[in-house]
């Protein structure tokens, strides 16, 4: 029925190449924005310097553009190469956001990003100031759309079960725009994006203030990055992901695996801070925990219990048994659309038939006995151990960002970086964390959602295309080899741009003779 | 909202819209990728080339970006089924599509021969190889593709990679190759200096003709040698319709509207009249009727498959077309309204953008200013 092997291969391939994307985007985001910051105080202060500081690290921003473009159209395509049935089974309602991202932002964006690298003699400084900000916008927009059609897979809201065309089908546009865990996802993504572009600039600023480099250009760009990004690390805490987490049931399960919360804590919810969960005894053992905590998280109150593992798998073992009535009620409604006994037994369990659909996993589910039942409730916990680490590491990187952007901020009003070398050396080095915290909370998001691709309705063994395990194969090692490569060589035009720097490149100071407005071609010692 | 069999078939036009979209804007970027290394002789005419289209690309390319995400939310059944039975040609079209973006980033950033050398191959690879693998693509749907639908619903392709490069698959690329160049080639002439537009001209009117003779070949594969597929009248969209095949059958919407030959007739003096109009110098409105050629072929090949999207050969019954492909009325409705309101924002902006950057790239400009990526 479904090639396990095809399975694996296929959710390998997805999971890095969706990885690999994920290190491109959320500096886009955070970068376009710094931009804008950038050119508003050069257009409102007319001082040339914040004009070059926008040309230099938009540089940067155009090598790390052109790498997220391309590995987006792979994200795109990869439904229908890889996920056919996924995207028979719920394109009418995955494929309007994934389209309306691509008229509404993804359009906006590539059409004036150009603009904004061949625009700057051809616009007026408010026009160009403009373009910056449409492109800004655009790539905001995209993680909205792109976040709304993820939120459809972790709370499958506004659809129903059409039997006739075997898939799901949209009932309402207005809850699928309004997805409690959309919003949610939006503005914990997005702030975690513009972390991720301070640091980028803080850490080169800091760099280049160990060198003794460019210092002008330097410090007014930690400043900008320690005000901005203190603000955004403080927002991507406090608005968690967490917070659509009553949303669903995955949800909730996703809450229990990421907290080893074997049993149920009742209200109010303490919180584990730390433990080793124990996955054969299904406990945790040495745990610290911080009472209510838990509760104010998930449930944003202090008088509702968190059900634990064990509460939601006595669940999914109903859900399970009512699954097969609606998967064989199905079967009937196949061969005999006008049984109207079948009808109102489809209809009566069809919220449950996505649960009847995992036994497709050992065998027809029609001839599953307890064992497989059994087996298949328990399939819908997802990764303990991993969950548990990823979401704590997350978190603890998300409350160093913090740390590190007020320090930040209070010596940028002080205008004391240059006296206080260990923190240069310290922004410097955390260059590579926020792309961790990113990387993890990814991980916590998608891997926290399995056995499903979209909760309680589609398991993902399930999702996938019908091709030879050979094809996937293929594919998987062509795009390891091919990413690999372009890896190097984005990391090393990165590090020698950062290297040549702005004065290298000719962007500051200009060049004596050409005292502000007309430079000589800044970004020639590229180009000749 | 309309009627359900209204709806799919402004869908089937919105489809094919934005396919010509496509291949109008990104077609010549392309068309100019595939030849820039032959008609630019220096590295500075190579830039100059390049420059001409580096800012456009990139919104260019939306539209098969567009197109894609159009197709998964309104033909859901389509997408799956065509992307996962041409897997291994998804996959090769995916690395061209994904060099070329890195390509045009990374080729300026350093000065060296070898350095530039590398990338402006990769750029030659990703614009010839995309070009022909559309062609292709059309090609095999004329040709039928072997899949069918399992008791799930799940599309089960029955073929190989090479399966795909039959005799016509491969001239209907040819023809689509033949297409782009002259178009890119027109746009170079249109927007570049000397000695590059001269140069380019010249491409452009040896494609017209390697065009008009391959799109005339085409049709009479078409007309006297190909088997096409018809739905017997009266089961459009029931799953018991009965699909026959028949050499000859992918004129039949020809043979029964006369006037849609005026299709076909505008594709092939479109790029008669470009090959004189360029001889005449008059590259605008040589890029313009190159334009109306790449238009009216993707139409006069909608217009024979019609209502086919794509045909099943090895289980005819199970091809998929404008009638049992498509998503719920309310999703086609709702993706209507978004298009209607936001596909003529994109042409706006789209157009001002074209108008501030309007003027040829000289190789005097390129020394006038350092605006690169």
């Amino acid at each position: 029925m479904v090639d396990l092997a095809v399975v694996q291969v296929s959710r390998l391939q997805f999971a890095l190449t969706a990885l690999y994307h994920f290190l491109f985007v959320p500096l886009t985001l955070g970068l376009s924005m710094i931009l804008v910051i950038m050119e508003a105080v050069y257009v409102m202060t007319g001082r040339e310097i914040w004009k070059r500081m926008t040309r230099f690290w938009g540089l940067l921003f155009g090598i790390n553009f052109a790498m997220g473009v391309a590995t987006g159209i792979t994200m795109e395509f990869q439904f229908g190469t890889n996920w056919a049935y996924y995207s028979h089974y719920v394109g009418d309602i995955f494929g309007a956001p994934l389209a309306i991202e691509g008229l509404m932002a993804f359009f906006l964006e590539a059409t004036f990003v150009g603009l904004f690298f061949f625009g700057w003699g051809r616009l007026s400084k408010v026009g160009h100031l403009v373009v910056t900000g449409l492109v800004a916008l655009g790539s905001n927009l995209s993680a909205l759309w792109i976040l709304i059609a993820n939120a459809w897979m972790q709370n499958p809201v506004g659809a129903t079960f059409n039997y006739q065309t075997m898939r799901m089908e949209l009932v309402s546009f207005r809850a699928l725009l309004l997805n409690p865990v959309a919003q949610a996802k939006f503005v914990h993504t997005v702030a975690a994006g513009y972390v991720v572009g301070s640091v980028f600039v803080l850490a080169i600023s800091a760099w280049y203030l160990l060198q003794e480099r460019n210092r002008a250009f330097a410090r007014r760009s930690m400043a900008v990055a320690a005000s901005f990004g203190l603000a955004c690390a403080l927002s991507v805490v406090v608005l968690g992901d967490e917070s659509g987490y009553e949303a669903s049931e995955n949800q909730r399960m996703k809450v229990a695996a990421i907290e080893a919360e074997w049993h149920t804590e009742p209200a109010p919810a303490a919180f584990t801070a730390f433990g080793f969960p124990d996955l054969e005894a299904h406990r945790t053992r040495d745990e610290v925990k911080i009472p209510w905590l838990l509760g104010l998280i998930a449930t944003r109150s202090v008088d509702k219990p968190v059900p634990g593992i064990f509460e939601l798998v006595a669940r999914a073992r109903e859900r399970v048994k009512s699954g097969i009535e609606a998967y064989a009620a199905l079967q009937t409604l196949r061969a005999n659309p006008d049984n109207a006994a079948a009808r109102e037994r489809f209809e009566q369990h069809q919220g449950d038939l996505g649960y009847g659909l995992l036994l497709l996993r050992e065998g027809d589910p029609l001839r599953a006995g307890p064992a497989q039942i059994e087996r298949a409730a328990w399939s819908t916990v997802p990764d303990v151990l991993t969950l548990f680490w990823c979401f704590r590491i997350m978190v603890g990187l998300g409350l160093y960002f913090i740390v590190l952007f007020a320090i930040a901020f209070y010596l940028s009003a002080r205008h004391r970086f240059e006296r206080n070398r260990w923190f240069l050396k310290l922004a410097f080095w955390s260059l590579p964390l926020p792309w961790l915290a990113a990387e993890l909370g990814w991980v916590v998001a998608e891997y926290g959602r399995q056995p499903w691709a979209v909760d309680g309705l589609l398991p993902t063994f399930l999702g996938v295309s019908v091709t030879p395990l050979s094809n996937v194969w293929f594919s998987l090692t062509g795009f390891v080899i091919f990413y690999s490569a372009l890896a190097a060589v984005d990391v090393y035009l990165m590090v020698r741009t950062v290297r040549q720097g702005p004065e290298g490149l000719g962007y500051w100071p200009p060049a004596a003779g050409h005292p502000t407005e007309k430079p000589p071609s800044p970004g020639a010692a590229l180009t000749s | 909202m309309p009627d359900y069999d209204t709806l799919r078939l402004i869908w089937w036009l919105i489809l094919g819209a934005l396919l010509i979209g496509f291949a109008l804007t990104d077609g010549f970027d392309l068309g100019v990728g595939a030849i820039f290394r032959f008609v630019g002789r220096s590295d500075e005419e190579r830039r100059a080339l390049l420059e001409s289209i580096e800012p456009v690309w990139e919104g260019n390319q939306v539209w098969f970006v567009l197109a894609g995400g159009a197709t998964f939310a309104a033909w859901p059944r389509l997408y799956a089924a065509s992307f996962s039975g041409l897997y291994l040609a998804m996959f090769v079209l995916l690395v061209a599509l994904i060099l070329r973006p890195v390509a045009f980033n990374f080729r300026n950033k350093r000065a060296d021969r070898g350095w530039r050398e590398l990338w402006d191959w990769a750029l030659c690879v990703a614009g010839t190889v995309p070009a022909l693998l559309f062609g292709v693509a059309f090609g095999n749907l004329f040709c039928g593709i072997p899949y069918q639908f399992d008791a799930l619903a799940r599309p089960v392709y029955g073929g190989g990679f090479f399966n795909l490069l039959s005799p016509f698959a491969l001239l209907a690329g040819l023809v689509s190759l033949a297409m782009l160049v002259m178009h890119g080639a027109s746009y170079a002439a249109l927007k570049t200096g000397e000695p590059m537009a001269a140069r380019a001209a010249r491409v452009a009117r040896v494609s017209a003709l390697v065009y008009l003779t391959l799109f005339v070949l085409a049709g009479l594969w078409l007309a006297f040698a190909l088997v096409g597929q018809r739905i017997a009248p009266g089961s459009p969209d029931s799953l018991a319709r009965s699909v026959t095949l028949a050499s000859g059958a992918w004129l039949d919407n020809y043979r029964a509207h006369p006037r849609l030959w005026l299709v076909p007739i505008a594709a092939l003096a479109g790029a008669a009249a470009n090959w004189g109009l360029l001889g005449a110098r008059r590259p605008l409105a040589a890029f313009l009727l190159s334009g109306l050629t790449v238009a009216a072929t993707i139409l006069s090949a909608g217009i024979a498959l019609f209502p086919f999207l794509l045909p099943s050969s090895s289980h005819p019954q199970d091809g998929l077309t404008v009638w049992n492909a498509a998503s719920s009325q309310k999703t086609l409705f709702i993706m209507l309204v978004t298009v209607a309101i936001f596909l003529p924002l994109v042409l706006a902006y789209t157009t001002w953008v074209f108008r501030t950057l309007r003027g040829r790239i000289t190789l005097e400009e390129l020394h006038g200013h350092g605006d690169q990526y």
